[in-house]
């Protein structure tokens, strides 16, 4: 239990990452992939009589099962399994996010930004709705996201999927290292 | 005879040269099976789901920290957990190939080849803007709302919003 509790090593995460594709192959035919749930949830939801969601989402519905053992997953790791200890940041990180007021490092989501305080910020709308809409957005004008393109695509060898991924990647560090610190300014 | 006049509104359907995703390329599972189970089959992926929801918690990798060092070239960790699951991903895709194994229910796995379409640059850009300001991929986004951050269900929210915005516009978009 003591051993579970402390955060575990980049290999545990890439194991069960990587087994989830002949998991779900094997269970039952399905290609890993979280973005679609979001386009499921508009077929379901919100429908409107648009092309993009006229299909029968409920043949999907395995996935929106997965995405909820995913949320149960993370109730169960962040209450009997959770870390007492304070997250470790890379010290640059650190001293770049201090500049920014970001200290507490009580928790894996930085609470200074990720709360509902904060989406009464300028800086947390931003990052919260804003961002929230370009993944959305991006991932379905991608046609997958880092599990559907990243990892999936990847392990099928998939070009497309590795122009994706390094789109991902291009967008994530202009993000990070030159408009972010603009963001978080604010 | 008097014609019948359909008066019923049309819902368009997509056409097989504009569809890019349905059953084709998208992350949607493409392959049709012929079996039907009753809901409670689907209780398998809730299963995995939670171990995967565990696992992610647990390495970390809904750690808003822990996308800003992988994007600044601070720490190996994100690209070891993404490295592991591809070797293992790519090696499980390999045996499933060569040995034609099957599902449990004795279903042929199936793989599609996707087609390049430039949605797949211009829409990877989008959502790694996206990634670094959320510090969370649609997965983690899930599991942070598991972890307490309740807060995360508007970042979610706003990228169904995103995910219905792509939908509408779609055929206004370069693919």
């Amino acid at each position: 239990m003591e051993l579970l509790s402390q955060p575990w090593p980049w290999w545990a995460g890439g194991l069960v990452a990587g087994l989830t594709v002949p998991v779900l192959l094997v269970l039952g035919n399905k290609h890993f992939g979280l973005s679609a749930n979001l386009r499921h949830l508009c077929a379901a939801c919100f429908p409107a009589r648009i092309p993009f969601f006229q299909y029968d989402w409920k043949k999907e519905a395995w996935n929106l099962f997965f995405a909820s053992g995913i949320v149960i997953g993370a109730i169960i790791a962040s209450t009997w399994l959770a870390n007492p200890e304070p997250v470790q940041v890379a010290p640059q990180l650190a001293a770049e996010l201090q500049g920014y007021g970001i200290t507490d490092y009580s928790n894996m989501i930085p609470t200074q930004l990720v709360s509902w305080e904060s989406l009464l910020t300028l800086r947390g709308f931003i990052l919260l709705v804003v961002g929230g809409f370009l993944v959305g957005f991006g991932t379905r004008y991608a046609g997958g996201c880092t599990s559907g393109h990243a990892i999936m695509g990847l392990s099928d060898l998939q070009v497309p999927s590795l122009l994706a991924t390094i789109s991902f990647m291009v967008g994530g560090f202009i993000m990070a290292n030159l408009v972010l610190p603009y963001i978080l300014a604010l | 005879m008097a014609e019948v006049q359909v008066t019923e509104p049309e819902i368009p359907v997509l056409s097989p040269e504009t569809d890019f995703e349905v059953r084709s390329l998208d992350t949607m599972c493409i392959n049709e099976s012929q079996l039907q189970h009753p809901w409670w089959h689907n209780l398998k992926y809730l299963v995995w789901g939670i171990i995967f929801g565990i696992a992610f918690v647990k390495a970390e990798i809904i750690s808003w920290f822990r996308m800003q060092e992988m994007f600044r070239l601070q720490s190996f960790h994100m690209y070891g957990v993404i490295g592991t699951g591809v070797a293992i991903g790519a090696l499980s895709v390999w045996l499933i190939k060569k040995f034609k194994i099957k599902t449990i229910y004795g279903e042929s796995i199936e793989f599609h080849r996707k087609k390049f379409n430039k949605g797949q640059v211009i829409g990877g850009l989008i959502f790694g803007l996206g990634w670094a300001m959320t510090g969370a991929c649609p997965g983690p986004l899930f599991a942070q709302i598991g972890t307490g951050a309740l807060v995360v269900a508007v970042p979610l929210l706003s990228a169904i919003a995103g995910t219905w915005a792509y939908g509408y516009f779609r055929d206004r978009l370069i693919h």
